[in-house]
């Protein structure tokens, strides 16, 4: 089995300012992996090199054992900032098909195995009862499932999601984090988080990022590598075995 | 004033501005939704170039302009895209750089320059024959095109990075569009001249997407609105023999602006 993500020494600048020094990660399928780490530390930047949509200064990128151009339409991206143009005349039903892009040519319109596809989806996030609203006029949240039902319409071997919980009200994001322990069992997940529940219920591993990468393949958090993530004091606490949640202050 | 149809000219004159207004709809929606009004601004205005070449060659303009607008957009869109400099300033250069080159061929031009107002302000009343299948071949071809390519602009639009992950080569996409536009300026230009092409792209599709949040039916109504706009125009420059490119345009805007008015506060939606 090849890993489904594997960068080695990237290193990323804007502007010659450092933003990425010698990352290594490797994910492995139905790896369920959180990245966490303090406001400006990379994390969206390293999500963005793994799909190929930053290029890095130096290092290799293999997305599902290949040039992440190429793989990335097997992947399913939730970005943290929503790119789109929220005044575009769309609505949900068609922004859900749209995930569906990646699996027709041109010429090809939506069909019912599509169609079918995206309603799954769209009831996967609760959002069904909306598909004929324009995506504008969706709250923040709403906006997100929406998103996620995008991402999720390909069946992709790999999902990324950047903060997805973000805008989410607290028994969504239950339903949300129960939907990902599903998937887990099939496919790899990669996300960041601040969100404490997620970590100690859901993840099966956890890497800090602030520049550099702290992992170790496992849950397991050091409080060196808290320490010299956040750059501050940090008191770990055992929660339940096996887990261990975070206390960051 | 019925009679007035009977004129070869007059019936050229109406073929010309619906064949206009279906490329006009179908284009200036994604101008409008995508935001693109200054690059496409900078296409036409650079696309002078083309017919002060055309002149020089002694061929019809068009088969000037053909080309060096497809040109003008190819290269706006890839220095906008890939040079360092803030993309308006770019778009900006390049839009005189083409009109300097259209005014120095046309002064090398022996003789003068027939019709040259006509490509600067347009005159729709002297569309001959041969412009008007020109016009047909260029609908046909923006037609197919966005037809085939209906899902691959709506994400592009969209959501660009979207489309990047779903495996869509967008900067290729994004010069298949820059051409489209390119080529609506060609058949739009005996219409209403390259001066005031931009408010023929934009003003139909704006108007449109106050009356529908669906795409495909924003650029229906941008087409109704633009041939309905462009022949009363069309009557009235006859009428009162003013010029026809101008009038449409004033047709337009005095509509655009009542509905607004008529509208109150109602916030805009896009453009
Ligand atoms: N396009 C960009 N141009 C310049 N600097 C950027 C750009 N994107 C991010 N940065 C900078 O890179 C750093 C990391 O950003 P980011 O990856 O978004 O961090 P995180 O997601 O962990 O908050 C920040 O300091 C940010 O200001
Ligand atoms: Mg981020």
């Amino acid at each position: 089995m090849t890993e489904v993500i594997d960068l080695k020494d990237i290193w990323v600048s804007y502007d010659d300012v450092s933003v990425l020094e010698a990352v290594n990660l490797t994910v492995e399928d139905k790896d369920f992996l959180a990245i966490i780490g303090p406001n400006g530390g990379g994390k969206s930047t390293l999500l963005k090199v793994i799909l190929g949509l930053i290029k890095p200064d130096r290092g290799s990128v293999k997305l599902l054992g290949g040039n992440p151009k190429k793989t990335r339409k097997y992947v399913g991206y939730v970005p943290q900032y929503i790119s789109s143009n929220l005044e575009f005349p769309i609505n949900v039903w068609e922004v859900v098909l749209m995930g569906r892009l990646s699996h027709k040519g041109p010429f090809r319109s939506f069909n019912e195995e599509d169609k079918k596809a995206a309603e799954d989806a769209l009831s996967t996030v609760g959002m069904l009862d909306f598909r004929d609203r324009q995506i504008g006029e969706l709250s923040g949240g709403q906006k997100q499932r929406v998103f996620i039902a995008r991402s999720l319409v390909t069946h992709p071997r790999l999902l990324i999601l950047d903060e997805p919980s973000t805008g989410i009200d607290s028994r969504r994001q239950k339903e949300f984090y129960e939907l990902l322990n599903r998937l887990k069992s099939e496919i790899a997940i990669l996300m960041v988080t601040h969100d404490i529940s997620a970590l100690s219920v859901y993840v099966d591993k956890i890497a800090c990022l602030n520049k550099q990468l702290h992992y170790h393949n496992s849950k397991e958090v050091s409080p060196e590598d808290l320490e010299a993530t956040y750059q501050c004091p940090v008191e770990l606490i055992a929660h339940g075995v096996p887990h261990r949640v975070l206390k960051l202050h | 004033m019925l009679e007035i149809l009977q004129y070869g000219f007059m019936q050229n004159a109406i073929t010309a501005a619906i064949l206009a207004s279906i490329a006009c709809g179908i284009i200036g929606v994604y101008v409008v939704v995508k935001k693109i009004v200054f690059i496409s601004g900078g296409i036409s205005h650079a696309s002078f170039g083309g017919i002060g070449v055309g002149y020089y060659l002694g061929i019809n303009p068009l088969y000037g302009l053909i080309p060096f607008s497809l040109l003008s957009a190819v290269v706006m869109g890839l220095v906008s895209k890939r040079a360092k400099v803030a993309e308006d300033t770019l778009i900006g250069i390049l839009w005189s750089l083409g009109m300097a080159i259209g005014i120095v061929f046309i002064y090398l031009t022996p003789g003068y320059a027939p019709d040259l107002l006509s490509y600067l302000f347009g005159n729709i009343l002297t569309v001959p024959r041969s412009d008007i299948y020109l016009m047909l071949a260029l609908d046909v071809v923006i037609i197919v095109l966005v037809y085939a390519f209906y899902k691959e602009f709506m994400a592009l639009c969209f959501d660009e990075e979207f489309a990047k992950v779903a495996g869509i080569n967008i900067e290729r996409l994004y010069l298949l569009l820059l051409c489209l536009i390119a080529l609506t300026i060609v058949l739009l230009i005996k219409v209403v001249g390259i001066i005031l092409i931009i408010a023929l792209l934009t003003m139909p599709a704006t108007l449109s997407r106050h009356y529908t949040n669906d795409l495909r039916k924003m650029m229906y109504l941008a087409i109704f609105f633009g041939a309905v706009f462009s022949v009363a125009g069309l009557f009235l420059s006859y009428i009162f023999d003013i010029p026809s490119g101008a009038t449409i345009i004033l047709v337009m805007s005095t509509v655009y602006i009542l509905h607004f008015v008529y509208d109150g506060v109602k916030p805009k939606k896009a453009g």
